[in-house]
């Protein structure tokens, strides 16, 4: 792939007519791998000219929805980081158990492996019967896909391993039933989750939540914007509630971060 | 035989490698200078349980400052970044280093490729690029970006790897190269410095 067939300048063009005609802000992303997404994309699609690039992503409303399944990375795992996933179980739920309602957001949720899993914890430590999963992207298209909970049969071995990391007591089998190349996950777990467009960078906060999870999400902001993103988060958190970040993200620079407690060695801190 | 003679200062070294370059690595480490005026960017391929592994080994040997590679950091000259296992790591403009979780590239996240080419961009004639054993393709492309903005592509001499077939791609492929022996590199990169 040839890294520079899109300069700098024409990256700036093409976000800025992406916020004009289509209402979605990606100028605060981080410019190093928006650049790469695009200029992948430009490659991909064997686009000739930047001009008509520029003209498809402007005017073709169906090239704009792949450009933006394109450009947001969607990639995602059910129980990926499993020490994560056992810190939850062992520490934070049993606290959440208390309380007679557990709301919790599932912010950048991909194609909805993470809330899946989410729901199978709290299945088993009995909880997910007054538990709610509000799993949201921005990306219209990966919610459909996770309203479905339907995963590839190719990924449920590695995704049992991580279960059983996790601390998962169960047969990971019982969960899904397997029709030709896809396991499809048991109703229960998803009739607690509602899937729900909303954009980080433009949206407001909608509900107060005992637990936010967004994992994998802010790596892609700029600095200015993750911490617009945190004070998102802030008001949408109860006192006490917690908030989980992926593996090599941190709420560390932000100027809020004293009023949070981090949680032993996993990216989950506790508001105070 | 190297050539060692280089016009430019060096503003960052990146060493991307596969199979069989960890112990390339143990061998230049410990022969480094202390006070490098360059940052030093490693890309190795890995499986994502081995996560600390790597960073811990290198630490124990070298005179400088290793760490895992925090998004959002800036360079610091004398400093070694790891990339993190199962994350494409990538340089910004401002010498900042971002994070990247999307496909993996020649089956590879980290990928050499990603880093090089983004490093290339930012520190153009500045960079020097070094490619070890490997027994894919990752990297190549990479290097060719290196050339392209002006910065310098080495490999190491194929015949001297474990796994040869990643800088035999490469010398293949990417023109100018430096061809070099592992027990060389040490004393090329202390002489980056000037
Ligand atoms: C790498 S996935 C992470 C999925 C999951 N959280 C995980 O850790 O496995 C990143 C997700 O963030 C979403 N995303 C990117 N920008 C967003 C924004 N501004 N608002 C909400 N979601 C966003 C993408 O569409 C994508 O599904």
């Amino acid at each position: 792939m040839v890294s520079d067939v899109i300069d700098n300048e024409q990256i700036e063009i093409l976000l800025n007519d992406v916020l004009e005609v289509h209402g979605y802000d990606f100028l605060e992303y981080s410019h190093a791998s928006i650049k790469r997404r695009i200029t992948r994309l430009y490659a991909l699609d064997s686009f000739v000219s930047f001009a008509e690039f520029r003209y498809t992503v402007r005017t073709d409303k169906q090239y704009f929805k792949r450009f933006l399944e394109e450009i947001t990375v969607n990639v995602t795992e059910m129980f990926r980081d499993p020490s994560f996933y056992r810190a939850l179980r062992n520490e934070v739920l049993p606290v959440l158990g208390t309380y007679p309602f557990i709301r919790i957001w599932v912010a950048g949720c991909s194609t909805g492996e993470e809330a899946y899993s989410l729901a199978i914890v709290l299945k088993e430590l009995n909880l997910l019967s007054k538990s709610l999963i509000y799993a949201t992207d921005i990306n219209p298209s990966v919610l459909d896909k996770a309203k479905k909970g339907m995963f590839p049969l190719t990924y449920l071995k590695q995704y049992s391993e991580n279960y059983f990391l996790a601390g998962g007591t169960k047969e990971f089998s019982s969960y899904y039933t397997a029709n030709y190349s896809l396991a499809k996950f048991d109703e229960s777990l998803n009739s607690k989750m509602i899937f729900s467009t909303h954009n980080l960078v433009s949206d407001h906060s909608f509900n107060e939540f005992q637990l936010i999870l967004c994992r994998n999400v802010l790596i892609y902001f700029d600095k200015d914007l993750q911490h617009k993103v945190f004070n998102l988060f802030d008001s949408s958190i109860e006192k006490l509630g917690y908030i989980a970040l992926g593996s090599k993200e941190s709420l560390e620079f932000w100027p809020k971060a004293k009023q949070y407690k981090r949680i032993k060695l996993e990216k989950i801190w506790r508001k105070l | 035989m190297a050539q060692t003679v280089i016009s430019t200062k060096c503003s960052a070294l990146v060493i991307g490698g596969s199979a069989g370059s960890l112990d390339v690595l143990l061998e230049i480490f410990p022969n480094l200078n202390e006070n490098l005026k360059f940052p030093i960017i490693i890309v190795v391929h890995r499986k994502a349980s081995n996560e600390s592994l790597l960073t811990d080994l290198l630490k124990h040997r070298t005179p400088l400052k290793v760490s895992e590679a925090d998004e959002k950091v800036l360079l610091k000259n004398g400093q070694v970044y790891i990339a993190p296992a199962d994350y494409h790591l990538l340089v910004e403009e401002d010498r900042s280093l971002s994070l990247d979780y999307s496909e993996k590239i020649n089956y590879s996240r980290p990928s050499i490729d990603v880093t090089f080419q983004s490093a290339a961009e930012v520190f153009k004639e500045g960079l020097v690029c070094v490619l070890l054993s490997g027994s894919n393709a990752d990297g190549v492309e990479g290097l060719k970006a290196v050339n392209k903005f002006g910065g310098t592509a080495v490999i190491q001499d194929p015949t001297t790897a474990m796994m040869p077939y990643m800088p035999q791609q490469a010398d293949l492929n990417v023109k100018p190269l430096l061809v070099m022996h592992s027990f060389e590199m040490a004393e090329y990169i202390n002489k980056l410095n000037n």
